[in-house]
């Protein structure tokens, strides 16, 4: 293929290069010719031209219809056939359209060529013709608005209260689909209880806990990587050290720490030391000779542990950055804590049956199923990026919104299994795409559809195992 | 202005810190090709992935070094390319290339003014313009590669470097570029609605203005109005990447990461964005439309057909195209309701566009049509809009939207009309006003080879593209022939890659045109197309202040072609009326 594409591309750039020498050819030998006086042989075939592109436009046009059919995907929704219906109303009119002002514009260019003897006809307006192009195209969009208008409201009113209900929820560069269980109510979820094991952050006082013990252990982690920090453990010594023994070095103590002043310093060590600590700095200034043999002691203490963990191996070497950096991070799980804690004690207080309605819900990736015949009310919902559950089939699409859950429903009226013998195809299946532009693997973020009859689709739905469990379903294999 | 006083003037002050429309508005075309030609070879690029999604390409390790390893176009890279494109195109070459050239050039010469109110601050616009393509254009050298998120740079996904590599650096510059595109827009706008309303000739009312004028000054309004909303809208996205605030945020867990952000609504950005992108449509349009109006009815030797009617649509569109935003978010969640309105509204639109090519096709009715290249360019043009504008139809319809949004319909849909419609009105005002700048002509034969060629392969690109939108084709996908959905209209992909790439090649026709003409052609005449228009009264050479002695005085509206009054087919804006003639 890309030996024919070269082989294009070099027979095209050689015509156009002997054109062009030709043409410079022709027009050195008519310097004569003015450039805006066009000959009658040229007129004539910019006419024909027209003609001809015409016949090549209209004539491609219809080979495409009839090529590629009306093109949508074999529809399997109740509204999916309101849709097409509607869809084809508008493709007639639109085909109607554009055949009918093609063929006037290319027809009349052809026709009105440039004749010396002729003056064209002064024209300049006709109110009667204008009212009649303003009001018929009027009407027409009348019926299409009316048309177009009854069909949204069909497709976007309530669902009914035995709808199906399924979420949805879409991140990079996944679908996980979650069914209510036997209690037909979702889990409450919170974004702040995500983790690798909860991807969709279903709310449970189990899940809270954990959450706020795995924080907590890297808040620690953190912290003592603060505190084990090279650069100040090597100020705070030359600053003990000053102390204890000021003839000296004076007030050396000044002359370090200058990378992180004095401010930053007492910050970063307020978690893990004593409050007196604190008290010491700020007595950096005062008179070194009226120390108390009990603050000298503390200081030696100190001066030790500071030893010792510049001794060990713990210590850690960061920038300025990434110091303020870690410093951010353990500020952000703080409040990510908190939340929680107010996100505990608010479900606590309520009592609300949500808070255990997560526990029988069913998450399952690669695959979902729905039962033909009834309706499905889906919740959409986020976690990183805005994407969007698109079911050609079922003439579907809702973006998904991190922060807005979005909702969408339809009825599915053709199996899988129905629309394989209808296809003619074994190996049809329905699809759910993304369809917002969501990142590197934006066009591998699919999902298998399966419709089956409801006693199929309770028996699977019987077989998966519920939350914190996650099934997998088999999905389509991509690369 | 120093009028007609001829004055020395050195090389920086002639070429390069000009303040004369005349060389500002060269500098717009010249800064705009270089820009097209960029985004026109970026497509080049990725269509050769589209259409051979499983063959290796040298030319892609060539120009991509890292991001083509052994000739495959990496993901991250692919989206970068297709963002990068259309930021250009619609931006760089259709709105400061289009409006840019154009309004200035033709604004002071049409309407009789020596210049634009403001020198000066032409002279800024076009600096920040080219400031701001500079920046765009080195954003695709920062090490994690260029903004990627499509042109629309919806959050999170923009806001979020986490989420892809092109959200860091990348993201950053293109926010900064358009700030500054923005400036440079508002100051031309402004500066072209100050000088349509004070600077007019005696005797040229604004019912004697001719089409383009009044497209360009419907053009800077919407500029002026819209463009505002989209700085508000970058500056909060650049608060919300850099100084942790969430305006389009919340509720984020990204790669495992759970981000300190709640309250943000990423659906605030599309209603900001698309308060301008919509209007923005319009802006890339309306100077085509107005540009081809004049050529038209230059060619055709006839009068514009309805011209009431045609102003009158004008401000129509320009209207409605602040009330219709919506339509780009029908499946963002937005309530049923609002969607409704927004399709009532935005159909609205299609009457007067429909009234556009029906005077249009009217005008050419029982002319006496000239095919200069501009004239080609300018019926190529009638024939996009009307196909392009008809499948607007079905996008603006809510319930069929749902199923061809986001797809290659909608792709098909807008290179229909800002690819080929709008890009037809820019060659054609190139074409036929060369000679105004240059002083020169262009080839007439190169032009019509590069017309034909750009006609067959524009529909041949942009054509299929509904098929394999109607077939369910999500558009900036790297790769569409994993799908057994698709496998219809892989054929299609193929075909277009190869018109595409024909396509872009045909326009070595009209660079060579371009360039080399501007130093060998033919010299020009001063009314080389026998046309109405005061800019056809300056003289061949450019002078500061544009007419020898006084300013020309307006007898006549810029129609009267072929007037059965007078002898010849056309009769200048300058002459008088004759005894018991009635001025239109």
């Amino acid at each position: 293929m890309i030996k024919l594409l070269i082989l294009l591309v070099i027979v095209v750039g050689v015509i156009a290069v002997a054109q062009l020498a030709k043409v410079y050819r022709l027009s050195a030998t008519l310097r004569d010719k003015r450039e805006e006086d066009i000959s009658e042989a040229d007129t004539k075939l910019q006419g024909s031209l027209f003609i001809v592109f015409m016949l090549l436009l209209f004539g491609t046009t219809i080979w495409q219809i009839v090529r590629y059919g009306y093109c949508m995907p074999p529809v399997a929704s109740e509204h999916g056939v309101d849709y097409d219906t509607l869809m084809k109303f508008n493709l007639y009119l639109i085909l109607f359209v554009f055949f009918l002002v093609n063929a006037l514009l290319f027809i009349f260019a052809n026709k009105y060529r440039y004749d010396k003897n002729r003056k064209a006809y002064f024209f300049p307006h006709d109110n009667r013709l204008e009212l009649i192009w303003t009001v018929i195209p009027a009407i027409v969009l009348a019926v299409i608005i009316i048309y177009g208008l009854r069909t949204w409201i069909d497709i976007t009113g309530e669902a009914s209260e035995d709808a199906i209900k399924v979420e949805l929820f879409s991140r990079q560069f996944d679908w996980t689909a979650r069914y209510a269980g036997d209690d037909g109510e979702f889990g409450v979820t919170n974004f702040n209880t995500i983790t690798n094991s909860n991807p969709l952050g279903i709310v449970t006082a189990e899940g809270i806990k954990e959450v706020i013990a795995i924080n907590d252990a890297d808040i620690a982690k953190l912290n003592e990587a603060l505190a084990f920090e090279r650069g100040h453990l090597l100020d705070e010594e030359a600053s003990i050290i000053a102390l204890l023994h000021p003839e000296d070095h004076g007030h050396g103590h000044d002359s370090h720490g200058d990378d992180h002043g004095d401010d930053h310093d007492h910050d970063s060590h307020r978690d893990d030391h004593s409050d007196d600590h604190g008290e010491h700095h700020e007595d950096n200034h005062s008179d070194h000779h009226e120390m108390t043999a009990e603050h000298k002691a503390h200081l030696e203490h100190r001066l030790h542990e500071v030893k010792e963990m510049l001794a060990s191996n713990k210590v850690t070497i960061l920038t300025e950055g990434s110091y303020a950096a870690k410093e951010d991070q353990i500020y952000k799980l703080q409040r990510r804590n908190q939340r929680l804690i107010e996100l505990e004690s608010f479900n606590f207080s309520e009592d609300l049956n949500a808070w255990d309605a997560g526990k029988d819900d069913k998450l399952i990736k690669g695959e979902f199923h729905l039962p033909v015949g009834q309706e499905v009310e889906f919740v959409f919902r986020s976690s990183d990026v805005i994407h969007s559950a698109y079911m050609p089939h079922f003439r579907a699409q809702m973006n998904t919104v991190p922060g807005l859950p979005t909702t969408f429903k339809f009825t599915p009226t053709v199996t899988t299994d129905e629309m394989r013998v209808q296809q003619g195809d074994p190996e049809f299946d329905y699809i759910l795409l993304c369809n917002k532009v969501c990142g590197a693997q934006h066009y591998l973020m699919c999902m298998k559809i399966v419709v089956e009859t409801p006693e199929q689709y309770e028996n699977w739905l019987s077989e998966l195992k519920t939350f914190p469990n996650i099934n997998t379903g088999n999905n389509f294999v991509i690369n | 202005m120093g009028g007609n006083k001829h004055h020395t003037e050195s090389f920086i002050s002639k070429y390069i810190f000009s303040q004369d429309h005349k060389m500002i508005s060269k500098q717009f075309l010249m800064t705009a090709v270089f820009m097209g030609v960029l985004a026109v070879f970026l497509s080049v690029l990725f269509r050769l992935q589209l259409g051979w999604p499983d063959e290796e390409f040298a030319i892609i390790e060539t120009f991509l070094g890292k991001w083509g390893e052994n000739g495959k176009l990496d993901t991250n890279a692919y989206l970068s390319l297709v963002t990068i494109h259309g930021t250009i195109m619609v931006f760089f070459v259709l709105t400061g290339g289009l409006s840019g050239t154009f309004s200035n050039l033709l604004i002071p010469l049409q309407i009789g003014a020596r210049d634009m109110a403001s020198g000066f601050l032409n002279m800024l616009s076009y600096w920040f313009f080219l400031v701001s393509s500079i920046i765009m254009v080195f954003s695709l050298f920062v090490e994690n590669g260029a903004a990627a998120g499509g042109w629309t740079i919806y959050p999170p996904l923009s806001a979020l470097p986490q989420a892809m590599p092109g959200s860091g650096m990348g993201m950053t510059l293109w926010l900064i570029s358009m700030t500054l595109f923005v400036v440079s827009s508002l100051l031309g706008g402004l500066n072209y609605i100050v000088t349509i309303i004070n600077l007019r000739t005696k005797g040229m009312k604004m019912s004697r203005l001719p089409l383009t004028i009044w497209a360009f000054f419907v053009t800077a309004i919407l500029g002026v109005l819209s463009f505002p909303v989209l700085v508000s809208a970058v500056v909060l996205l650049m608060m919300d990447r850099l100084m942790g605030t969430a305006f389009y945020l919340s509720d984020i867990c990204v790669k495992g990461e759970v981000l300190d952000v709640t309250g943000g609504s990423p659906i605030l950005f599309q209603h900001l964005f698309w308060f301008l992108g919509h209007p923005e449509v319009y802006i890339v349009l309306l100077p085509a439309l107005g540009i081809s109006s004049e050529v038209i009815a230059t060619n055709s030797r006839k009068p514009i057909f309805g011209y009431k009617a045609m102003v009158g649509s004008l401000v129509a569109i320009g209207f409605l195209s602040f009330i219709v935003w919506g339509h780009h978010m029908f499946v963002t969640g937005m309530n049923p309701f609002i969607g409704s309105v927004f399709v009532f509204t935005t159909l609205l639109i299609a009457i007067p566009s429909a009234v556009k090519a029906f005077n249009y096709v009217t005008t050419l009715w029982k002319g006496n049509i000239r095919f200069t290249p501009a004239m080609l360019f300018s019926i190529g043009l009638v024939s996009t809009f009307v196909t392009g504008g008809l499948t607007g139809i079905i996008l603006a319809d809510s319930a069929l939207d749902i199923s061809v949004h986001d797809t290659y319909f909608v792709v098909g849909h807008f290179h229909i009309v800002m690819g080929l419609s709008a890009i037809f009105g820019m060659m054609a005002g190139v074409y036929h006003w060369y000679p105004k700048m240059f002083g020169t002509m262009m080839n007439t034969r190169l032009g019509y080879a590069h017309f034909w060629l750009t006609l067959v392969c524009g529909y041949g690109v942009f054509f299929p593209m509904h098929f394999v939108g109607l077939a369910g084709a999500p558009r900036r996908y790297y790769d569409h022939s994993k799908f057994a959905l698709l496998e219809g209209v892989t054929d299609l992909q193929l075909i277009i890659s190869v018109f595409a790439i024909i396509g872009s090649l045909a326009q070595i026709l009209f660079l060579f045109n371009f360039f080399y003409n501007i130093f060998r052609g033919q010299k020009a005449t001063e009314n080389p197309w026998k046309a109405n228009t005061l800019e056809w009264t300056t003289p061949v050479e450019h002078i500061h202040g544009n007419w020898k002695g006084a300013l020309p005085e307006v007898h006549r509206w810029a129609y009267d072609y072929s007037n059965p009054d007078h002898e010849e087919d056309f009769v200048l804006q300058t002459t008088p009326l004759k005894k018991g003639e009635h001025a239109h």
